[in-house]
């Protein structure tokens, strides 16, 4: 069965999502040994997402009317309802912000052409070997006009956009090495220099796409059926198995009740939500009585930081890139590299120096009218968005919780608020869960099902979709702000 | 300036002195503060803390207050205040959500006396009560003020703003009960310090955080406010409602705001990015500054005026790690530079100027344009003695009406509508708008036409219709006078020169160029120079018996690496007319594969220009034509457009420009280029001539104009059957929810290009239609109306 996939897998490479004529037509080449000629292509996969059971997720009819409209939006924009919509759709009120935004990035007034636009939507996303994204986009590029041949590889692409592949790797991996020489090099390249509009734009597109990449690992969106490897044409009976097992994960289906990290029973996971609200009391009550010392704190923060290295997955499978997502970009090594490995020394970023609210927003604002605006709105909503539930309980507040996945993320970049106690972080977040989180974050290409199902066993599917709209909504900001950090300091 | 001087000797007691100064700091500052007695400032940041005296020529550092050997986020200010009643007191919000008192009476080295660890996150801000020795007032990030008694350890009060992180906290300085707070999400509210329970006002300032507010120190009521919407506005919060004063609009987000003293209307504000400048504006006048500073090289994180009551010493902190004194009246004024002159024009082409008093009354003797009628009307505004800018308020306003016809376009809209800039060979291009424009009167015009045709196009490149009727006049003509004239100023210079080296043909032609040129600049036909270079130039070569080395150029290859925009000699087939074809570039490409017509055939054809009355310059053409690179022209025709440019004529310069296409454009900058076609652009707007104006963006070659058609293309339609604007899509109603374009032949939703007939109004997808139509004439919808389609 695998060599059968992988078989097909490499018919689907060669026939790259560079043709138009996409599915329908290489069902009609290859159907000659059909009866009838005509090949019926069927959905691979269950539903919208991998990780989540397709009668979770809200069925399209089923909707209420806010809901409808928002459908009706993403499909009047996109020209399709795509998987990512109707996962985001537990969230509607995120959803919509979601949307606008996008749709302003990619089809309204901005400084940069449309191809390019998708364009650089591939290349972000092809950073992180999304091929769900890098589909989707290539489509829209071709859509729109873009050059073929530019999606034979960086190097096909004018010297402008290749330029701009250095930014995108230190952006997706490592945003913190970014530079003001980087800025400039982009700015001042004779005449393949980017304005500063048109960097701006490219940044939030750049950033908006790594993140939507995490999303996309992070729940396990199924590629579109339109896609490579979201359709076969064999017949139902046949394909019980999952492109996307091969693909992605390293996961069978029997594997999911395993936890990695042992042997919880489901009684366990259930004290699991009950210790986790003790602990969000007990912090609650006893935050104003003990007051650690600035150098606890300091290290605290440290020490988080330091330990966020060392939580990846043990499960460290090689994943290939697969197929042509790899000639997007040259230098598949360029990965994740913690802080302190390589003896880096990389000052702490300092939030209440440079923040999104105060300096971030004023900057992208300048510069890209509106998107400042609505990028702004949608961290707001990400970080304010709270049903007041936890699992089976209700009326929680949850903003000690919401703080520290956040928080947390933004460690991992090196962010640090110096009002915020990282010890918290440790207290809320379980080991499963930071392993969940880094690997969605920084390595989203190896996020498995089984991370998926083994971090917060009782909880909602809902509420793990909110988690990582919270981590997509902390990753982008962090990522933008050692960027606009960057520009700031070129222009001043 | 004066007036300042006298406002500083009037302080009491000891008036202050000092100059613009600045020291460097360790570290970047984020606030600073100023004691009671005006003669020190401190000044706090991330790693600074430290307390500067002011001297009269330099600032001199007293007292580092961070002190102990391990750093401690405590120290690390957000903010802080100097209490304005004890040169002790002294109070610090840190990052870490620590309020921290300082008392400067303590003998040991820490100063340090209270700490406050109640907030939850970030302080913000601090502030005393301006009359209390004690009361001291903080906002923090997690949306709650407190209100400290420093005789006790804990805070009196908590107030609420029930709503996100505050801002900014002021106490009211005339109204001992009252404080203003400002919101992250653009609210004011005002609170009694008695009544903890709830605010007694809010309401919204701003479009987004309000950074900052103060209070001014002698309106009772009025508070400033300043937020990431760029503006600052002045409230006035004595009435029931809090009404909006003034607003100023700056050029970024407003992080600090304080009013001057002294002075009722002004204000001094800096921003939080971008703009590292600080501004003081009056707020009657909001567009200008009144007063700029511009020492600091990052931005400006705190300011505060150095006494209550003097106006001109402004203190500020800086990113940039420096501290530094501005003086008033070193201010750069912004106004000072601006053009105090407006001028309008009125629907009848009449026009209003209005400038300065000053500088109209010694104009006055100077015949106005546009004849005798002429009706200056003077206003003067009533003085206010609280007015500053008197000597600006003076104005004095004219009205020139026009003579009937005196301003009349007309030329200009025939002379766009019929000029081709586009789409056949440049000779026919330039004899179409020569004509054109000798049709419309202007022989000039005409005559660079003809000689631009005469320039870039070989001989035998002149269309059959011209040949006919100037075969006769050969190239008989004989040089005349002026030709010579040139001849003998020019000549000893270059006999000379061409004995130099060879290979330097091409800067002397260019010397040639220039002095020729020169000549022509005092002339005011100067078509007749102009022309007179050609023969003038040959000539010398010929005299000299050595042309074909004096311009060892051969036109065929002046531009081998464009070849496509190089015309060649003799490539035009004469033979047939090219029809419209679609734009210049790819026509002419398409023309440079064509073959070559032979040279001899070529030279048989004189180019002699139609308006007889310049038939001098049709002196042997036939002579020179393979020697003379069009090249060779270039910088002619450069200075040529320029003087056009400038006269105005914007037109043609423009039209000259798409013509000639490559072969010009690059001895001409960018900039200027654009200049050219956004003003051109402008004016045949303003003429209504859409067309034409949507042509010339078309054929613009530099970019930034030719996205100009880029731009807001978005089509706004209605719903055709709730007649609702479709707004978030084009093809389905949000309301009664039902697509309103469908397309007749295939019933799907037409999303691109809608084509309909307008007799029966179906239509569809372009395609489809023109498809149905070439084999029907019935509308496809089947309603028997007969469509066509043209």
């Amino acid at each position: 069965m695998r060599l059968a996939a992988a078989a097909n897998e490499a018919y689907a490479a060669s026939l790259a999502v560079s043709e138009l004529l996409g599915c329908r037509q290489c069902g009609g080449a290859r159907g000659q040994d059909e009866e009838l000629g005509i090949r019926i292509p069927r959905p691979l996969g269950h539903g919208p997402s991998r990780f989540i059971p397709e009668k979770e997720i809200l069925q399209v009819g089923s909707e209420d009317a806010q809901m409808h409209a928002l459908f009706a939006d993403s499909f009047a924009a996109l020209g399709r309802l795509d998987n990512i919509t109707l996962v985001m759709v537990f969230h509607p009120q995120y959803l919509e912000s979601f949307l606008k935004t996008q749709h302003y990035l990619l089809q309204m007034d901005g400084p940069l052409p449309l191809h390019y636009r998708h364009y650089i939507g591939i290349m972000a996303a092809a950073r992180h070997q999304c091929s769900y994204l890098v589909n989707l986009h290539v489509n829209d590029f071709l859509h729109v006009g873009g050059d073929p041949k530019w999606l034979n590889g960086l190097e096909n692409a004018p010297q402008k956009l290749q330029n701009l592949g250095e930014l995108n790797k230190v952006l997706a991996h490592r945003p913190w090495l970014i530079t003001k020489e980087h800025i400039e090099g982009l700015l001042k390249a004779e005449e393949h220099s980017w304005s500063l509009a048109e960097l701006v734009h490219a940044v939030v597109l750049l950033t908006h796409y790594h993140s939507l990449a995490s999303f996309t690992f992070g729940c396990g969106i199924s590629p579109e059926i339109h896609c490579d490897g979201g359709h076969t044409f064999r017949p139902p009976s046949v394909s019980n198995y999952c492109l996307c097992d091969i693909t992605n994960g390293n996961h069978s289906v029997d594997e999911v009740q395993i936890n990695s990290a042992g042997n919880i029973s489901v009684s366990d996971s259930f004290f699991e939500v009950e210790a986790l609200m003790e602990k969000m009391r007990q912090l609650q009550a006893c935050r104003d009585e003990e007051e650690a010392s600035q150098e606890e704190m300091a290290s605290r923060f440290e020490m988080e930081k330091r330990e966020s290295m060392f939580v990846f997955s043990s499960d460290d499978d090689e994943v290939t890139p697969t197929r042509d997502v790899s000639r997007h970009f040259e230098d598949t090594s360029y990965g994740y590299k913690d802080f302190s490995r390589h003896g880096m020394h990389v000052p702490t970023f300092r939030v209440q120096d440079y923040c999104w609210e105060d300096h971030g927003y004023s900057l992208v604002n300048r510069l890209y009218p509106d998107v400042g605006q609505l990028i702004d709105e949608k961290f707001h909503i990400a970080y304010n968005l709270t049903y007041n539930t936890m699992a089976m309980h209700k009326d929680v507040d949850t903003s000690m919780l919401r703080r520290a996945i956040w928080n947390y993320i933004h460690c991992m970049f090196g962010i640090r608020y110096d009002d915020y106690d990282y010890g918290e972080i440790n207290q809320l977040l379980d080991r499963s869960f930071k392993v969940y989180i880094k690997t969605v974050v920084c390595t989203p290409e190896k996020v498995t099902k089984r991370m998926y199902d083994s971090f917060w066993r009782q909880f909602k599917h809902s509420e793990k979709v909110h988690v990582n709209l919270l981590l997509i909504e902390a990753r982008m900001q962090a990522e933008l702000l050692y960027a606009l950090r960057a520009i700031t300091r070129y222009m001043t | 300036m004066e007036k300042m001087s006298r406002v500083t000797t009037a302080l009491s007691g000891s008036a202050l002195t000092g100059r613009t100064m600045h020291c460097h700091l360790d570290a970047p500052a984020n606030a600073i503060s100023v004691c009671r007695d005006a003669a020190q400032v401190v000044v706090a940041g991330r790693s600074i803390f430290k307390i500067y005296a002011i001297e009269e020529e330099q600032f001199v550092e007293k007292l580092n207050l961070r002190v102990g050997r391990k750093p401690s986020l405590n120290l690390s200010c957000a903010d802080v205040v100097w209490h304005q009643m004890d040169e002790n007191l002294l109070a610090t919000a840190a990052t870490n959500g620590v309020v921290v008192t300082w008392n400067l009476g303590r003998p040991s080295r820490n100063k340090q006396d209270q700490l406050f660890t109640e907030h939850k996150r970030t302080v913000n801000k601090v502030c005393f009560h301006p009359t209390e020795a004690h009361v001291l007032l903080s906002g923090s990030q997690d949306g709650f003020m407190k209100c400290f008694d420093l005789r006790r350890k804990d805070s009196v009060s908590t107030f609420s703003g029930q709503s996100e992180s505050v801002r900014d906290v002021q106490f009211s300085i005339r109204d001992y009960f009252t404080f203003a707070s400002t919101f992250e999400n653009g609210n004011v509210q005002l609170w009694d310090i008695r009544r903890p329970d709830r605010c007694e006002r809010m309401f919204t300032a701003h479009n987004g955080p309000v950074f900052c507010c103060d209070w001014h120190p002698e309106d009772r009521g009025w508070l400033a406010t300043g937020g990431r919407d760029k503006m600052v506005k002045v409230w006035d919060m004595t009435t029931h409602r809090a009404k909006e004063m003034h607003c100023v609009q700056t050029i970024a987000s407003v992080a600090r705001v304080k009013w001057r003293p002294e002075c009722r209307h002004h204000l001094a504000t800096c921003s939080m990015m971008v703009d590292h400048n600080i501004y003081v504006w009056d707020v009657r006048r909001p567009f200008v500054p009144a007063a700029m500073f511009e020492e600091h090289r990052d931005v400006t994180t705190g300011i505060a005026w150095r006494h209550p009551h003097d106006p001109s010493f402004l203190l500020s902190g800086s990113k940039d790690s420096t501290l530094c004194q501005h003086l008033f009246r070193d201010a750069s004024q912004p106004v000072e530079r601006a053009n105090p002159e407006g001028l309008c024009y009125g629907l009848f082409g009449d026009l209003a100027f209005a400038a300065k008093e000053s500088l109209v009354a010694t104009e006055s003797g100077r015949k106005p344009y546009g004849g005798d009628r002429r009706h200056p009307i003077f206003f003067k505004r009533k003085l206010d003695p609280a007015e500053p800018f008197s000597g600006l308020a003076s104005s004095a306003l004219s009205v020139f009406e026009t003579e009937l016809g005196g301003g009349s376009m007309s030329w200009f809209v025939d002379t766009a509508e019929r000029y081709a800039l586009a789409g056949r060979p440049l000779a026919e291009l330039c004899d179409h708008n020569a004509k054109v424009a000798r049709e419309l009167g202007r022989n000039q015009v005409a005559q660079t036409w003809t000689m631009l045709r005469i320039i870039y196009c070989s001989p035998g490149l002149v269309p059959s219709t011209n040949l006919n009727h100037s075969m006769g006049k050969g190239s008989s003509c004989g040089l005349p006078l002026m030709n010579s004239f040139n001849l003998k100023d020019m000549g000893p210079g270059l006999g000379s020169e061409t004995r130099l080296d060879r290979s330097k043909g091409d800067t002397r032609s260019d010397t040639v160029l220039l002095d020729s040129s020169a000549t022509l600049i005092t002339n005011e036909d100067n078509e007749e120079t102009e022309g007179s270079d050609v023969p003038a130039d040959y000539l010398l070569g010929d005299v000299e018996g050595e042309e074909d080395e004096l311009y060892p150029l051969d036109p065929e290859h002046v531009h081998p690496e464009e070849p496509e925009y190089v015309l060649p000699q003799e490539a035009f087939p004469l033979r047939h007319e090219i029809v419209d074809t679609p734009s210049g570039p790819e026509h002419l490409q398409d023309k440079a594969d064509s073959p070559h017509v032979s040279g001899s055939e070529a030279d048989t054809a004189s180019l002699v220009p139609v308006d007889s009355s310049f038939s001098l310059l049709s002196v042997s053409h036939a002579l020179y034509d393979n020697r003379l690179p069009p090249d060779f022209f270039s910088v002619l025709v450069r200075d040529m457009l320029r003087f056009y440019a400038e006269q105005g004529d914007v037109q043609m310069a423009v039209s000259v420009l798409i013509v000639l296409g490559e072969r010009v454009r690059k001895d001409i900058d960018e900039q200027t280029q654009e200049h050219w076609y956004t003003s051109y652009i402008d004016l045949l707007q303003r003429f209504c001539l859409w067309n034409v104006s949507n042509e010339v963006v078309k054929l613009s070659t530099s970019r930034s104009i030719s996205c100009l058609n880029q731009a807001s293309t978005t089509l706004h339609v209605n719903c055709s059957h709730c007649k609702r604007p479709m707004s978030s899509r084009g093809w389905v109603c949000d309301r009664c929810h039902r697509c309103a374009s469908m397309c007749a032949v295939c019933h799907h939703v037409v999303k691109g290009l809608f084509v309909w007939c307008q007799g029966c109004s179906h239509g569809g997808h372009l395609q489809h239609i023109m498809k149905w139509l070439e084999g029907s004439s019935q509308c496809p919808a089947g309603c028997g109306h007969l469509c066509e389609y043209s």
